[in-house]
């Protein structure tokens, strides 16, 4: 739960609009991290970007923390022109059927972002418009930065040498 | 007779697809656009990215902390110096260092000077592009005696690798200061010599103004940052509203232009070149004395002579060189400006001695998903300029 000095805070306290929708926050290094339930993102990413001026996506991304579950972790890093802050929002996924709803229809910035996710990692995206991998070729198998994809590629193999 | 009118709807509308490049001198690197062209007008642009996807960040997991420097290089090649620093930054944040003042001075001119070089090839094959040959040959002449600085520094001329965590790689070589010193000082009047051959040109104006412009709006929502943004009106840099590196202590103005077109972008660039050019001289001029690595011996490698006649340093080294150093366990993102925009690093430590996860949100991939905006709409003969002002390097796009 939420520290006390935590909940001081204007993000977290204006976030109270979103009942149940932060689960778990942290401030670590100045850089304010929260936890946001999966199927909430897009409520609590609409009303950061309208009510509280958080006008720039910044990036997306991903972590695996496999063997764990919940397994993906996906980052957006929130960016306030106005107030000169920076946000950082988790949400857990896990590891069978990664699928969370796309931001796109908030910031069309997301775009690339979740299709980088979707290509590296695996995780899809609903309503995204434009699904398909963007960095690796549309014939390849697997998800590169998946921690239980060898950093050789499955095509070779290494251990005899 | 629905199908002929529906073939007949279509006899009229005839678009052609046209596919430019991955191999294509204007697209800087290997991008390749689908373009739909209706006679000369492009209705829409599909930008094809990843043919230059080299799994930087994939490798960055199985390198230690150390060993991920020489990588950050590879990703925005033009601007490596900026991606040291960012790496760094993010990782001595991890670790809760302090920095030595000169060596985040000696950080703050290189990544200056980077800015100029950075800046000297696009505008040399910017212009080239567009047709105007010698701009390139005259930057290229400035950008030879940067290279030469970057070499006598670190002794590489490109993949320089001079940051490192905890400071720098080696002190400042001797004689930096007059080398640097001359320089800098005839580099403004080499500005002027370009904008005498482009400012007031007529053919250059003809070709940049009122091309490639989109609103402020779009940019700032598909997350567009750096000089698009600035010549579009906004006064944001990150040097200035959150300060690394001691950026805090100089003086230098930010640039703006209102028209957001390729002129305007052209003209905040060249700004830029001077304002870096006037950050130079005031740290050459006020270079504090002092050491250049942290005072941590468990993170930075102990010099030779102590190497060789002290027992514990002796332990260091050898702990380093062969296991690196382990970072607290954490998260942080660490953004700088760098030539083309907003460069973050998102670096996760599990508490071991090599990065859990590294991500790089890079200037040119944010930059790169307006594209369709500049063109779409427009004339083709044009887009060659706007892909120019958009200044991406494609390792920077596709990592």
């Amino acid at each position: 739960m939420l520290s006390d000095e935590l909940s001081q805070m204007g993000v977290v306290q204006a976030l109270q609009a979103c009942p149940g929708a932060v689960l778990d926050g942290k401030r670590e290094r100045a850089e304010l991290t929260l936890s946001i339930a999966p199927e909430r993102i897009v409520e609590v990413c609409r009303f950061l970007k309208d009510q509280q001026q958080f006008i720039r996506l910044s990036g997306i991304t991903a972590v695996d923390w496999h063997p764990m579950e919940p397994r993906f972790e996906v980052v957006y890093h929130l960016h306030s022109l106005e107030r000169n802050e920076r946000i950082r929002l988790l949400c857990k996924l896990d590891g069978a059927q990664p699928e969370i709803d796309s931001v796109y229809s908030v910031w069309r910035a997301a775009d690339w972002y979740e299709r980088e996710i979707f290509d590296l990692f695996g995780v899809s995206f609903r309503n995204h418009p434009n699904l398909i991998r963007i960095l690796m070729p549309e014939d390849w198998v697997g998800h590169p930065l998946r921690k239980d994809f060898p950093i050789h590629g499955y095509k070779y193999s290494y251990q005899d040498e | 007779m629905s199908e002929i009118s529906a073939s007949a709807a279509t006899e009229t509308k005839r678009t052609m697809t046209l596919n430019m490049g991955p191999q294509h001198p204007s697209t800087h690197g290997v991008l390749r656009i689908l373009l739909e062209l209706d006679g000369e007008t492009i209705l829409k642009a599909s930008p094809d990215v990843g043919f230059l996807h080299t799994g930087i960040e994939k490798e960055c997991e199985v390198k230690t902390y150390q060993q991920v420097v020489p990588l950050t290089d590879r990703v925005d090649y033009l601007a490596n110096l900026s991606n040291n620093l960012c790496y760094v930054l993010a990782v001595e944040k991890l670790l809760g260092m302090e920095i030595p003042r000169r060596a985040q001075w000696m950080r703050v001119m290189l990544t200056e000077l980077t800015r100029i070089n950075s800046h000297l090839v696009w505008l040399g094959t910017h212009a080239i592009d567009i047709g105007a040959m010698s701009v390139f040959l005259y930057c290229f002449r400035e950008r030879e005696d940067l290279l030469r600085i970057f070499e006598m520094f670190s002794g590489q001329r490109m993949m320089t690798s001079y940051f490192r965590v905890g400071g720098l790689a080696l002190d400042a070589p001797r004689g930096w200061d007059k080398v640097v010193r001359k320089f800098i000082d005839q580099f403004p009047s080499k500005v002027d010599q370009y904008e005498n051959l482009l400012t007031a040109n007529p053919i250059w104006m003809q070709r940049t103004k009122d091309v490639g412009h989109v609103s402020l709006e779009d940019l700032i929502d598909i997350g567009a940052t750096g000089p698009l943004i600035r010549a579009a009106g906004m006064s944001w840099d990150i040097r200035k509203s959150e300060p690394y590196s001691s950026y805090e202590q100089f003086q230098f103005q930010v640039p703006t232009q209102v028209e957001s077109d390729v002129f305007a972008r052209y003209q905040v660039r060249v700004a830029e070149m001077r304002e870096s050019a006037k950050i130079v001289v005031q740290a050459l001029e006020g270079m504090p004395e002092g050491p250049w690595q942290a005072d941590s011996p468990h993170v930075v490698l102990p010099d030779r002579e102590r190497m060789k006649t002290q027992m514990e340093s002796l332990i260091y080294h050898f702990k380093i060189v062969t296991e690196g150093f382990s970072v607290p366990a954490g998260q942080v993102y660490q953004v700088i400006e760098a030539p083309r925009g907003e460069l973050g690093y998102y670096v996760v430590s599990d508490g071991t001695n090599k990065p859990y996860r590294v991500h790089m949100r890079t200037p040119s991939f944010g930059n790169l998903m307006t594209m369709p905006n500049m063109l779409e709409g427009r004339l083709l003969a044009d887009s060659i300029a706007s892909l120019g002002s958009l200044d991406f390097v494609l390792g920077d796009v596709d990592r």
